[in-house]
């Protein structure tokens, strides 16, 4: 009787043990997120700057700058 | 490099709504969709504070992370883009924006929703730059020009402010300097991260 119980215990724990094997893998995978739209042209890459990008970026910065009132007043 | 950003400065915002104004103007907005909004909390209460709110072109943008077809990219000045052409209007976005940015035109009847359409920092989208095309999908390309949003420069009390984040920081801090109160930039840790955390790589378009 006992040695039955100790066969049952012991293939009970063979396919407990068995079944993680079968357990898949739960991470979800994450794909690279890649923008599928159309190219969007640089804003420097017109006549009007040359492509010249830091060109493009001073007359930027020295727009900002004019929204500070402080420097237009002094 | 430049870094496009949006700074609303609650102390000096009068709830003109001259922005709301000039973004509908430049963009020729179509009826119920509203790039910008001015929002008014404890109105009429003493201590009311108003905020212009639009896409504030977040560093790790959200509406980014859920498009399912994704349509949204953001240039190398960090402005947050997307193709109309690609959006199939679900709706997602909309409920990622912390911002509240992502508009639905009325595209037929029962409700039917129209495809995304959002603040663009006047950048235009992925069009010919101020070709008709680019005008009729998103709108004005005023970056293009050399020039800022024209709510940002429309704005009476330069209350708000774009451009250049590092000039923007720089005006907003000298401004808080003289005036001695109103530090709390209302957004700016939700959209740019807060300090010292590095911002997100800029995802450029295949060209």
């Amino acid at each position: 009787m006992t040695a039955r119980i100790l066969v049952a215990a012991a293939v009970s724990l063979a396919v407990l043990g068995l079944a993680g094997c079968t357990e898949k893998p739960q991470e979800l995978a994450q794909k690279e997120r890649r923008y599928q739209g159309k190219p969007d042209a640089k804003p420097w890459d017109s006549p009007q700057w040359g492509g010249e990008q830091a060109k493009w970026e001073r007359a930027i910065e020295a727009r900002t700058q004019n929204q500070n009132e402080y420097t237009r007043l002094q | 490099m430049a870094r496009m950003k949006f700074l609303c400065d609650a102390e000096r915002c009068i709830e003109c709504n001259g922005c709301v104004t000039a973004c509908k103007n430049a963009n020729e907005v179509p009826w119920g969709v509203n790039r910008r909004r001015v929002v008014t909390i404890n109105d009429g209460q003493p201590g009311e504070k108003s905020i212009s709110v639009a896409c504030m072109h977040c560093s790790d943008a959200p509406c980014m992370a859920v498009c399912p077809v994704d349509c949204f990219y953001r240039t190398t000045e960090g402005v947050v883009l997307h193709d109309k052409d690609l959006c199939i209007g679900c709706g997602y976005c909309f409920y990622a924006c912390p911002f509240g940015a992502p508009q639905f035109p009325q595209a037929g009847a029962f409700g039917l929703r129209g495809k995304m359409d959002k603040c663009t920092f006047c950048a235009g989208g992925p069009e010919k730059d101020n070709s008709a095309e680019e005008f009729r999908k998103y709108g004005a390309n005023r970056l293009a020009e050399g020039k800022l949003p024209a709510c940002a420069e429309m704005c009476s009390t330069k209350a708000l402010l774009g451009g250049d984040g590092d000039v923007v920081a720089d005006i907003y801090r000298q401004r808080v300097l003289k005036r001695g109160k109103g530090s709390e930039v209302w957004g700016w840790g939700t959209a740019y991260g807060a300090p010292g955390q590095k911002p997100a790589a800029p995802q450029q378009p295949k060209s």
